[in-house]
């Protein structure tokens, strides 16, 4: 399904994402307020950090899905736009399975895309084989169970190659079976190239997946360092205690 | 009690004169939800995705128009098509396409309604990953149309309702004509002035027979949606 051009895929419009002077907020409560930061190609960039620190707002200002307060996010050099936008996908925590078959889900992803049918059918099937749901691929997507959902909706988020993947806590709900499948698929596409940029609670995900890691405290940028050294020995108190299972009240 | 026996009788013997009447009732009724769903859907769904400046105001007009009374809208209807009204030069009052235009009036608002609280509800649930996918605002109505297809058959079938069982504005427009413009409902007042008891409840009968099976039907198709996941 990939092929395999990795790096090579990853343009310079896309990537590095960069923030600038973000501020973002809501109900006149200030939720986001980071000066700088970039993320760059390679490796998975895992956002970390207690409830309400602001990583789920994070993603949805990286693609687009909110608008900074004030600040610009950037894709390459350029503002965020619409056609950079479409080189993102995103997977949300309870994912969003569409009332149709699982094939015509994957079907809707690559709709518009210029490719013959013949094209289309070969890169659903492929899709289908990723997630290991062929054999599912006529039965509607909302009888599945949470993780071959969770799958599809994965599987669904690279069929048109993105360059950056943002996952917001996608192993939040499963169970360890449905979270090792769908570490494999996010590892076999950052593999192949796709950044990524995930959410999650969960520091042995973040070892497993390895990366560098963001953490986040009360809307701010507290760290941003590779992911072995974030867990054996955070540079702040605020990692230290989350690390700890502490409450960041 | 004899009334009913001749009234089953009427219905079982395949009269032509009732059988007529059933039929013109449906075309127009079916004629009339059909129009009015191609614009009641498309129209409900861009009101519930849609966020521009008076969209409160079509809202609160789009949930007063459901009450529309029926025999104002046949008055109105009336008026326009009549020989001195501007559309007089058609020639349309007293026709079937009258009575259509009527029940259209009256049945887009219900669709219109519903539909945007169905899509509204599916919105939610949809808005981020359509958004994700690349789809604006307005680009993902048909999507969302086709996605609740099952919720909107309630508003159908309440279209559907309210059509076949109206009276007021289609006694105005259509004129009760015998073999012309006579339809179930209209009959039934008409035969019930008349002291033909059997004739009203034959109709009466069928009317509700009709509301029974299209009920069923979308329950039924409901309880397959639900079992096979669709909704």
């Amino acid at each position: 399904m990939f092929d395999g051009k990795g790096n090579g895929r990853v343009q310079a419009q896309s990537l590095p994402l960069r923030l600038r002077d973000l501020r973002f907020e809501r109900g006149g409560q200030r939720l986001l307020d980071i000066p700088a930061l970039s993320i760059a190609p390679g490796e998975p960039t895992l956002i970390m950090g207690p409830n309400g620190a602001g990583k789920s707002v994070l993603l949805r200002l990286l693609h687009g899905l909110e608008a900074p307060t004030s600040g610009q996010v950037l894709a390459g050099d350029a503002p965020l736009d619409e056609a950079t936008r479409r080189r993102q996908a995103m997977v949300f925590q309870r994912p969003v399975i569409l009332r149709r078959s699982v094939r015509a889900n994957l079907a809707f992803a690559l709709h518009g895309r210029r490719m013959s049918r013949a094209e289309k059918a070969d890169r659903i099937d492929a899709l289908l084989r990723m997630a290991r749901l062929s054999d599912r691929a006529a039965q509607s997507g909302r009888s599945l169970s949470g993780g071959e959902q969770q799958r599809l909706a994965l599987v669904r988020a690279l069929a048109t190659e993105p360059d950056v993947l943002f996952l917001d806590e996608p192993t939040a709900s499963l169970d360890p079976g449905a979270t090792q499948a769908i570490e494999t698929l996010i590892r076999e596409a950052s593999a192949t190239g796709t950044k990524i940029v995930m959410v999650t609670h969960d520091p042995g995900q973040a070892r497993r997946l390895g990366g560098e890691v963001l953490f986040l405290n009360k809307g701010h940028l507290v760290e941003q360092t590779a992911v072995e050294p974030f867990l054996d020995t955070p540079a702040t108190d605020a990692a230290r205690r989350f690390l700890r299972g502490d409450l960041l009240v | 009690m004899s009334a009913l026996s001749v009234s089953l009788r009427l219905i079982l013997s395949g009269d032509p004169d009732l059988w007529e009447i059933i039929l013109l009732s449906l075309r127009v009724s079916l004629f009339a939800v059909l129009i009015a769903a191609l614009i009641g859907m498309p129209l409900g769904a861009a009101l519930a995705v849609g966020r521009f400046p008076g969209r409160q105001v079509l809202l609160v007009l789009l949930n007063a128009l459901m009450g529309l009374p029926p025999v104002v809208v046949g008055l109105v209807v009336y008026l326009m098509l009549s020989n001195a009204g501007p559309l007089g030069v058609l020639q349309l009052l007293y026709t079937p396409t009258a009575m259509i235009i009527a029940q259209v009036l009256l049945v887009t608002p219900i669709i219109a309604a519903l539909t945007r609280q169905a899509v509204e509800t599916l919105n939610e649930e949809y808005a981020d990953q359509l958004r994700s996918l690349g789809l604006s605002r307005l680009g993902s109505v048909p999507t969302l149309l086709w996605d609740g297809r099952f919720a909107l058959m309630t508003a159908l079938l309440a279209g559907f309702g309210r059509a076949i069982a109206e009276v007021g504005a289609v006694i105005i427009v259509g004129g009760n004509i015998n073999h012309v413009t006579r339809v179930m409902t209209t009959t039934i007042a008409l035969e019930t002035s008349k002291g033909n008891l059997s004739l009203a409840l034959a109709l009466g009968l069928i009317l509700i027979l009709i509301a029974l099976s299209v009920n069923a039907a979308v329950a039924l198709l409901g309880t397959t949606a639900q079992r096979t996941a669709y909704v």
